[in-house]
């Protein structure tokens, strides 16, 4: 449990986060250990989905959005003038809530980031290929026809597409905003079995609708309610020993 | 009662439907029917392959239209290199990098240009074009292919710019922020996601730009000069289909093989329209299955 490589990946510092005039995130502190799976839990429109977005400035493409505070990802601050979008996209994948692969064929799906960040020499993009199909668990249902559309795999199948998609340009952390609510309950443990397998080698961000999911696969859970951080802690003790009676309130069903 | 009010309602649609499917036959059976004549005078083949028009020869009148083809596949051509490229540069400007303020300006002059009379836009190709194609280019004059194609570029930038945008923005938003996410900047999104996805409705636009520009009359007899000799290039005056009907059906005596030709140019040219505008309709189909996926 006191595992001396628990390092903190990601850390953020008083975070407000405006669209328009609207404050959608008041003053968030939180810390992102590495290796781990880091659940953001809390009631719709509760500002997990935004702040989960600040992680890769997906934020920016809204015109109206003010950003204060700092994040820095493994000592950087993300916000700063001198950081670079595209070199942050690629340590920060995301894996969306619908599957959103591209309506290209399995291959070129996969091949879509390495392509664009300058990797053109087709052995080389075989292998990312592949060894990203199997990260995801995805390989052995699809090696035998990767020049098939990706439109025309199973929802689930879809989804760990997008995620073997993210693997393929070698990202530090993988931010996932409700990666399964799309999916029947077969399909949810498969991506639950994949995200438990993954922190190994990745950071994993994951907001979550479904509280026993975030019990289930998470070591850390931030529970947020109106834009602000209510608890932080370890998912076990968060889940058992709520410290914030809005806490306990939620995760025992009283709303949400 | 309410049953034979909906009956009534729903036998107004049908026959409004009818009436547009009886009118396009219609027009199809007065071309075919005068083009026959023609062809029985003349024959099919040199009818579309004869090199020469030349309605009131001396001897004998010579009715080949292979000449006009070439003039209106050159203008139409000749517009399209032009209009695509810009077009579709447009549309994705418009699209994805303009701002709301410059997309609420741009727009409604986009919309505008489509409602500029042809018959100006033939004024503003004598008048501005000519000369300036004649001193850039130092020729005789400026009323040739190349003037014909810019002012029926111009006429079909409008049309293939708002399909094109609206194919763009039908485009999901999954798939840009996918790219975007990826760490792909707006450029690689938009030529290997967004441009690839709206596919079938820019080549659609593409289509309907096509047909609009082979369809159009005033402008091009206004700007090409309308000689009656093969073209040998963008700077030689040519004569399109379009034109000749235009010149020609006012002055032609009535139920003379002169007459009946002009009548097949008129088929030909709607075969030539249909096709494309045709192609158009499958593209745009493709395009909207494609959106429900």
């Amino acid at each position: 449990m006191f595992n001396s490589e628990e390092r903190i990946e990601i850390n953020v510092e008083n975070l407000n986060l405006y669209y328009g005039k609207f404050q959608a995130l008041k003053s968030v502190d939180i810390y992102i250990k590495k290796n781990q799976v880091t659940a953001l839990i809390g009631p719709s429109g509760c500002g997990k989905s935004t702040f989960l977005r600040t992680l890769n400035r997906l934020n920016d493409l809204i015109e109206s959005v003010k950003i204060e505070g700092s994040i820095t990802i493994n000592g950087e601050d993300i916000y700063d003038k001198n950081c670079d979008v595209v070199t942050l996209r690629k340590k920060v994948g995301m894996v969306f809530q619908k599957p959103n692969p591209f309506p290209k064929t399995i291959y070129e799906n996969v091949a879509y980031g390495p392509r664009i960040h300058g990797i053109n020499d087709r052995k080389t993009l075989n292998i990312i290929v592949e060894k990203s199909l199997r990260e995801a668990a995805l390989w052995d249902e699809v090696k035998d026809d990767l020049n098939r559309s990706a439109m025309r795999l199973s929802g689930g199948q879809q989804q760990r597409l997008c995620i073997a998609r993210v693997l393929a340009v070698e990202p530090d952390v993988v931010l996932m905003d409700e990666p399964t609510s799309a999916l029947d309950p077969i399909a949810t443990q498969k991506i639950e079995d994949l995200i438990r397998d993954l922190k190994k080698k990745f950071t994993i961000v994951i907001v979550t609708h479904n509280m026993q999911q975030a019990a289930r696969i998470s070591d850390t859970t931030v529970f947020f309610l109106n834009g602000e951080v209510i608890e932080i802690g370890s998912t076990e003790l968060l889940f058992t020993r709520p410290k914030n009676p809005k806490t306990e309130d939620y995760i025992t069903g009283k709303f949400g | 009662m309410k049953n034979k009010k909906e009956l009534a309602i729903a036998l107004f649609f049908t026959l409004n439907g009818a009436l547009a499917i009886l009118i396009l036959t219609g027009i199809f059976y007065l071309l075919l029917s005068n083009s026959f004549y023609a062809w029985r005078d003349v024959g099919f083949w040199r009818f579309l392959t004869g090199l020469e028009w030349r309605p009131a020869g001396f001897s004998h009148s010579l009715y080949g239209i292979r000449t006009l083809i070439v003039g209106t596949l050159m203008v139409t051509a000749g517009s399209m290199i032009i209009a695509v490229p810009l077009g579709i540069g447009c549309a994705a400007y418009l699209a994805e990098v303009a701002s709301p303020i410059e997309r609420e300006i741009i727009k409604p002059v986009v919309e505008v240009l489509a409602a500029v009379p042809s018959v100006v836009l033939g004024f503003f190709g004598i008048v501005v074009l000519s000369p300036l194609l004649a001193k850039v280019f130092n020729l005789p004059n400026g009323l040739n292919a190349l003037n014909g194609s810019i002012l029926l570029a111009l006429m079909s930038l409008p049309t293939i710019i708002s399909i094109a945008e609206d194919a763009l923005a039908a485009v999901p938003r999954e798939y840009k922020e996918a790219s975007l996410a990826l760490g792909a900047n707006r450029v690689q999104t938009l030529r290997h996601v967004l441009l690839p996805a709206a596919g079938s409705g820019v080549t659609a636009a593409v289509m309907l730009g096509v047909g609009r520009a082979i369809g159009e009359t005033m402008t091009v007899i206004m700007a090409t000069g309308n000689a009656l000799k093969s073209p040998t290039g963008y700077f030689s005056s040519v004569r399109t289909l379009t034109a000749t009907i235009a010149i020609e059906l006012g002055e032609v005596p009535y139920n003379t093989t002169h007459y009946y030709a002009l009548f097949a140019i008129g088929f030909v040219l709607f075969t030539m329209t249909f096709a494309v505008s045709l192609l158009a309709d499958i593209f745009l189909h493709r395009a909207s299955e494609v959106g429900k996926r």
